[in-house]
């Protein structure tokens, strides 16, 4: 595949305006499928969570989750949209293995939500307003897997096998209308706005909203105009965009891409492109053409859905804290400076730093490791830290520093313990022997064969210069191996300064 | 309304994924056209005031509880399938990308 | 006693709880009739292997002191459009060959919990398109009162079933007169329920906004019996209507007691009572209206303008429902896989299998249906039939104010010689003129058995309608006017026919 020309990104931006639009699919985590009573699990045996709906069997019909219905009201109110009086499904046609009824119950004309607007905060804490054109109700198509050829993608496969397992999960499509006036910083708006509606399907706990496992899945859509000019561009829509690291990537890229041709006289395609998170490129898909004829029609095995105010207002109540707010409230409680606060939601780890403290850690603890290791190692494997730990782990190894058990150093051959899958943090320090040593007999031994060999030092701590007491510590817990409390063998040193 | 050529026809067909021959594509250009014509009356008195009717009984918020049931074996899904792997349905190779 | 194939349901039901006889014998009879005649009637795809041992355990359960339905171990056919767990489920179609569901379809279920003998499944037009059953992928099925001739569609297997006295009910489906028509054609009962009133789930759909499952019998009591059995609310079905309903049985009994058509008032629908409809078919009709009169009746004649436009939009819902719900047999989870030569992808998988799989009239009706949908066209066609479909209820609706029931003839014709209308699809539609409105709507119909047409002896069916959810009144009525035309006749119009009924040189 040739590559693609791409303009420096400021000079992109002197000529044009970008306009991003996003679609973002949420996978509702309810307990059955939107129209079948099939389980609704993730990575079981293939074709175990699944009845006749899912499958499409003749004579099978859909009916409708209610809980699904009352989660997606609760988010399009939580996106601050209008809920329709009466919403409608619809059949999306079109023939795909993964489909099993080659249409999808999707909604068209009529969805659940419409109307909305969601404030997003930037890494440098500005505010910007995101408007949401609706948010409908449908439902996940089922897995592929290909095989045979060489990269285990579609092209050059021999054949591909189908799993429904994932076929009738239920989803709600979040679409924004054309977002103007992002300018350099369209893919971190992009980002931020994914950032944002995953904290709160989390906090609505509709969804786990994990987009590594695509509970959530965003399509970026962007166009470029010629600065003054007022029509919009031809956009692309950018699929696979499978973290909130790519989306600001894959916005990028395509800003570079446009505006290479459109510089050079070029014209954009209109078409749905491929993110490829190995290269950081996008490459064409299928050109829009007219085999994407839906034939939307009102599904006639459905009713329609009226939502009473009295849903609306009783759902309305039980709205969790507006992010921007929690936020707010958040970083009072834990005492953290803005920067530090910042950094944590910049990172997009402010839902695990808080389940870490309430987990039981302290706010400075919980903070510590997930912006250190935990992110460290994360960005080495080019992985989201939440797929590392979760924050009942982190927690569980703050405890065991806090109870005396491991000191800060041999707590991160813990983590990478934990990382490893290797059982709880006392388990892992079992059998990896890493307790610190709390017998004093053999710390005294030890410090006393350091001061007496430092003469000089031991003079100095004689004489009341504790700082000097750090080259006889080092010895020691060189000598221990590191599995020693710092802070008590400090404590000895003093003492023994005075006896030996 | 616009004449059914072959073409048409081809591109219904298509949409349809029915792989007409070109004796059945010309046939049905013919039935086709006869039909549309005799079922264009609908728009004789399907005027903007009238609203449409999808249900014939109409019901609102039907649904149900967020509760398993109705569950099918693998064995039994895949009894009927032209072609598995013992757990996943097989289908030949698609052209194209992942949608 | 008649013999055993002769008797109704009732009759039967009486029987079998008086242990006159057992369900092993009136299994054993009608399994020798369709031995006997079904290689030349064709109502038959598929004979249940198990009926027996069913009606086995259902004479043991008898014989033990058990409970029992009043239906319990009669026996019944199944219309292969319904899925059933121990038998092939094809719909008329070779693109579902031998495909046996997992499921039970639910009127299926209910039969079974009524320990009724499930003696096989009838043959049917592919995909319920049609209204000949010449367009099952697997033969033709023959009209038991003429062998040369369509036994009506797109039930044509039940209804020449029953009518041959292969079974004594059965079940039909009904989209746009499927269950009504063959009744009018092979002298026998028919109804559609209102719409909701029976669940879809397990019926492979053709238009989901119009299918309705609904029993198929000699008498319109055995009708009543059937549709107790498979009737009422199904979650599995979101179209199901909830409300409980009162027992058909009982108003059919009530009707045929009564001997009075005192106070009803009988609508007579202009647009269907046509000058082009067969000399013979009218005659009996006007004469029904009169008989009708002289025992009470008021005679209202009522019209209904839109039903003018009933036709085409019912060939513009049911193509783009249908092509939308046959989508599904693309030779991914079941049925047929044509792989052709060459390169294949799944996409010329898919388009060879459904070619080879799908008969003419289905593909004929499936790109109309795609037509009818696609981008641009579909304000003018399938937005603008359901717009006509409103008008249709608002002239039911007015016709209802005037009348307790709407009457016309069922089927503008007698059946027709098999191959007559094969190449003219348009006429062979046409023929659903009658029927379609109901389904428009969703209200219930029924046929009984008026009369022979003079020109060529051969039955006639009158159509009665009643508002929706009024189904009971279907019954009762319908049972008064029916013990009313046997009284006058003298004898239940089944008996007449030449070659099957009792009294016939077989
Ligand atoms: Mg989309
Ligand atoms: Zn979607």
């Amino acid at each position: 595949m040739a590559k693609d020309a791409l303009l420096d990104f400021d000079k992109a931006l002197e000529i044009f305006e970008p306009v991003i639009g996003l679609e973002v699919h949420i996978e509702l985590s309810t307990k059955t499928k939107m129209f079948s009573s099939a389980p609704n699990i993730f990575g079981d045996d293939p074709n175990t969570a699944i009845t006749p709906v899912c499958l499409g069997l003749p004579g099978s019909l859909p009916v409708v989750n209610k809980e699904a219905v009352r989660y997606s009201i609760s988010l399009g109110l939580a996106l601050g949209c209008e809920i329709a009086e009466t919403c409608r499904f619809a059949r999306k046609n079109y023939f795909y293995p993964d489909l099993a009824k080659n249409y999808q119950i999707s909604q068209y004309d009529e969805p659940i939500a419409f109307d909305g607007e969601l404030e997003v905060e930037l890494d440098n804490g500005d505010i910007i307003t995101v408007p949401i054109e609706r948010a409908h109700m449908e439902e996940d198509a089922g897995k592929l897997t290909h095989v045979g050829g060489s990269t285990g993608r579609i092209q050059g496969a021999e054949y591909s096998l189908v799993d429904y397992n994932r076929a009738g999960v239920p989803l709600v499509e979040i679409v924004t209308r054309p977002i103007f006036g992002t300018e350099h910083r369209a893919g971190e708006v992009a980002r931020a706005y994914v950032s944002t509606i995953r904290d709160i399907v989390r906090a609505l706990g509709i969804s786990e909203a994990r987009m590594e496992r695509g509970n959530l899945r965003c399509d970026a859509n962007v166009s470029l105009r010629l600065r003054g000019a007022e029509k919009l561009g031809t956009r692309t829509e950018t699929k696979n965009v499978n973290s909130l690291r790519s989306i600001e990537r894959a916005i990028r890229y395509e800003i570079q891409r446009q505006a290479a041709i459109l510089e050079k006289g070029g014209i954009i395609t209109q078409e749905t492109r491929h993110w490829h998170e190995d290269t950081g490129t996008t490459s064409p898909g299928r050109p829009k053409s007219d085999a994407d004829d839906y034939r939307y029609f009102p599904e006639p095995d459905l009713l329609p859905i009226r939502t009473t105010r009295e849903t609306v207002e009783e759902l309305r109540a039980l709205l969790p804290e507006p992010p921007a707010a929690q936020r707010r409230r958040l970083k009072a409680e834990w005492g953290f400076t803005d920067l530090d606060f910042q950094a944590i939601v910049n990172a997009g780890l402010l839902v695990e730093v808080r389940e870490t403290i309430e987990a039981g850690a302290q706010p400075q603890a919980a903070r510590k490791w997930w912006m250190g290791e935990v992110s460290r190692t994360a960005n080495e494997r080019g992985v989201e830290p939440s797929t590392l730990v979760t924050p009942e782990q982190v927690a569980d190894l703050q405890s065991v520093i806090d109870e005396g058990i491991v000191n800060d150093k041999l707590a991160r051959e813990v983590l990478v313990g934990l990382m490893a899958g290797e059982g709880s943090a006392r388990e892992i320090i079992e059998a990896r022997g890493l307790a610190v040593v709390s017998d004093d007999t053999a710390l005294i031994a030890a410090i006393d064969d350091a001061l007496l060999s430092q003469p000089d030092v031991l003079e100095k701590i004689r004489e009341g210069k504790v700082q000097a007491a750090g080259a006889v510590i080092g010895a020691v817990m060189k000598a221990m191996g590191g599995k020693a409390d710092a802070a008590r063998v400090r404590e000895l040193v003093i003492e023994r300064a005075a006896a030996v | 309304m616009p004449e059914i050529t072959e073409e048409t026809v081809s591109h219904l067909a298509n949409l349809a994924r029915i792989a007409l021959t070109p004796d059945e594509i010309a046939k049905l250009t013919g039935e086709l056209s006869a039909i549309v014509h005799a079922v264009e009356a609908v728009n004789q008195v399907a005027t903007p005031d009238v609203p449409a009717t999808s249900h014939p009984i109409p019901m609102e918020n039907v649904w149900r509880d967020d509760v398993v049931a109705d569950q099918l074996t693998t064995e039994q899904a895949l009894a009927g399938a032209p072609d598995h792997d013992g757990s996943r349905f097989r289908v030949t190779a698609i052209l194209g990308e992942e949608h | 006693m008649a013999d055993l194939i002769h008797m109704s349901a009732a009759e039967l039901s009486s029987a079998l709880a008086a242990r006159e006889v057992s369900s092993v014998e009136v299994t054993t009879a009608h399994l020798a009739q369709i031995d006997a005649i079904d290689g030349n009637l064709g109502a038959f795809l598929h004979v249940n292997a198990n009926a027996l041992a069913v009606a086995e355990e259902v004479d043991a359960a008898r014989a033990a002191g058990e409970p029992l339905h009043a239906l319990a171990g009669v026996p019944v056919a199944v219309k292969d459009v319904l899925c059933t767990l121990d038998m092939p489920s094809t719909a008329g179609s070779k693109i579902l060959e031998g495909w046996i569901p997992p499921y039970d379809a639910t009127p299926v279920r209910k039969l079974r919990e009524a320990r009724m003998i499930l003696l096989g499944k009838t043959n049917m037009d592919e995909f319920a398109m049609g209204s000949s059953t010449e367009h099952s992928a697997y033969g033709i099925t023959r009209n038991p009162w003429d062998g040369d001739r369509i036994p009506g569609g797109s039930g044509g297997g039940s209804a020449a079933a029953v009518g041959a006295y292969e079974a004594p009910l059965a079940l039909g489906s009904d989209t746009g007169g499927s269950i009504r028509q063959p009744a009018s054609v092979t002298g026998t009962v028919g109804v559609k329920p209102t719409y909701g009133g029976v669940s879809r789930y397990g019926a492979i759909a053709l238009a989901s906004s119009l299918d309705q499952i609904g029993p198929v019998s000699r008498t319109v009591l055995d009708s009543a019996l059937l549709h107790d059995v498979i009737g009422g609310y199904d979650h599995h079905d979101s179209t199901s209507i909830p409300t409980p309903w009162a027992s058909f049985t009982d108003a059919a009994r009530r009707g045929a007691a009564s001997g009075s058509l005192a106070g009803v008032r009988v609508g007579v629908i202009k647009e269907l009572d046509s000058e082009g409809f067969q000399p013979g078919v009218r005659a009996q009709f006007h004469a029904t209206l009169e008989m009708l009169a002289a025992h009470g009746a008021e005679i209202v004649e009522v019209s209904a303008p839109n039903f003018d436009y009933a036709v085409s939009a019912y060939y513009l819902i049911l193509p783009a429902e249908a092509s939308s719900n046959l989508a599904k047999f693309d030779s991914v989870r079941f049925g047929l896989r044509v792989t052709p030569e060459g390169t294949p992808t799944v996409e010329s998988v898919m388009s060879a299998t459904r070619e080879a799989g799908f008969g003419d009239e289905v593909k004929r009706r499936i790109i109309l249906g795609t037509y009818a949908l696609s981008a641009g066209y579909y304000d003018a066609y399938y937005g603008s039939a359901q717009k006509v479909r409103t008008l249709i209820q608002r002239d039911f609706a007015a016709a209802f104010d005037q009348a307790d029931v709407l009457v016309s003839p069922t089927a503008p014709t007698t059946a027709w010689k098999l191959g007559e209308k094969l190449d003219d699809p348009l006429a062979m539609w046409l023929s659903d003129i009658t029927t379609i409105p109901a389904n428009l709507a969703g209200i219930p119909g029924m046929s009984i058995p008026m009369g022979l047409a003079a020109e060529d002896n051969l039955p006639t069916g009158l159509q009665i309608m009643a508002p929706a959810h009024a189904d009971a009144r279907l019954y009762e009525i319908g049972a008064t006017i029916e013990a009313l035309l046997d009284a006058q006749r003298g004898a239940p119009f089944h008996t007449l026919n030449p070659h099957f009924s009792a009294g016939g040189n077989r």
